[in-house]
């Protein structure tokens, strides 16, 4: 395990900083110590930060809900925007049930482990950009870029998780809406499988 | 300009590395993240109305400002840098990533 030296000034403010539950790599930056703070690079990696207050398993599942319930808005909002004919409206309302499924999954999961699932919002509440929806391509193409970005949150989400079972599921979720981006993709005339890997 | 110790960034590489940060956030609103507008020299945990972890609240309140430096530490590691932070993200590893990330949020974000 890596020693951290910590010049005084920084020790001085500790006491009050500490209360913040920073890293110790925050903390030092906000001493305005950079050499310090790029020594504590061990801090990642053997978990230095999470013995201060880890980010549980309860907020990342309750992250990635209220990731899910927005994607279930949006859906909506593609759906009854009158601007996606058949069969692609069919399926934006398949790929809404999808995420409905997730968030189901989510809060109950969230509930298992004892803390409180995120409420969903209205649809007026999330502020989509409906202006910028102007045809049914515009629409494929938000939806695919929420889809895209789910990909990526989930895939970043999967190796902060204590419990594999849940690291599991969120593969599984991950799975489902990497689908819906090619297929979404493909609908757009673009490769629906641009990469080898995903990020 | 690269800042001290950090790679040149280049933005329109950072706009593609952006799109991992799309189911969660976005430039001009909040979602399940804040919204990113007017970043740089913002105080950690202090967009109006927006539900912040205690974790995050904390560190604003600590001094905590974003710019070149804090932003590319939370980036490389969100809940090592803040733990306690909702934003349940591993990161992007690779400095040179970041920093063309960065260099994308500075020129959108204005």
């Amino acid at each position: 395990m890596s020693k951290i030296i910590v010049p005084a000034f920084v020790l001085a403010r500790r006491s009050f900083i500490s209360q913040a539950m920073l890293s110790a790599t925050a903390i030092a930056l906000l001493a305005g110590n950079e050499a310090l703070a790029a020594s504590n690079d061990g801090d990642k990696q053997n978990g230095a930060g999470e013995q201060l207050a880890a980010t549980s398993d309860v907020e990342i599942l309750n992250t990635a809900l209220g990731a899910e319930q927005e994607a279930i808005a949006a859906y909506q909002v593609g759906a009854e925007s009158g601007l996606l004919k058949k069969p692609v409206r069919d399926l934006a309302v398949t790929f809404q049930g999808h995420h409905k499924a997730h968030a189901d999954l989510l809060a109950k999961t969230v509930k298992k482990l004892g803390g409180t699932p995120s409420e969903a919002k209205t649809v007026a509440q999330y502020h989509f950009p409906t202006d910028k929806l102007k045809t049914g391509t515009d629409v494929l193409r938000f939806a695919a870029t929420l889809e895209k970005g789910a990909v990526s949150a989930y895939l970043g989400a999967i190796p902060l998780f204590a419990n594999r079972d849940l690291a599991k599921a969120a593969g599984s979720i991950l799975g489902d809406e990497a689908m819906h981006w090619a297929v979404l993709r493909q609908a757009l005339g673009e490769a629906p499988v641009p990469d080898a890997f995903v990020s | 300009m690269a800042a001290m110790g950090l790679p040149a960034g280049d933005a329109a590489r950072g706009e593609h590395i952006y799109d991992r940060c799309l189911a969660c956030h976005a430039i001009d609103r909040d979602r399940t993240g804040p919204r990113h507008a007017k970043l740089f020299g913002r105080r950690a945990g202090s967009v109006p109305g927006f539900p912040y972890s205690a974790a995050m609240k904390r560190a604003g309140e600590a001094g905590l400002v974003w710019n070149d430096q804090t932003l590319d530490k939370f980036v490389e590691n969100p809940t090592g840098f803040i733990p306690g932070t909702r934003m349940g993200y591993a990161g992007v590893k690779d400095p040179q990533e970041r920093a063309d990330l960065l260099a994308y949020l500075k020129q959108a974000t204005q």
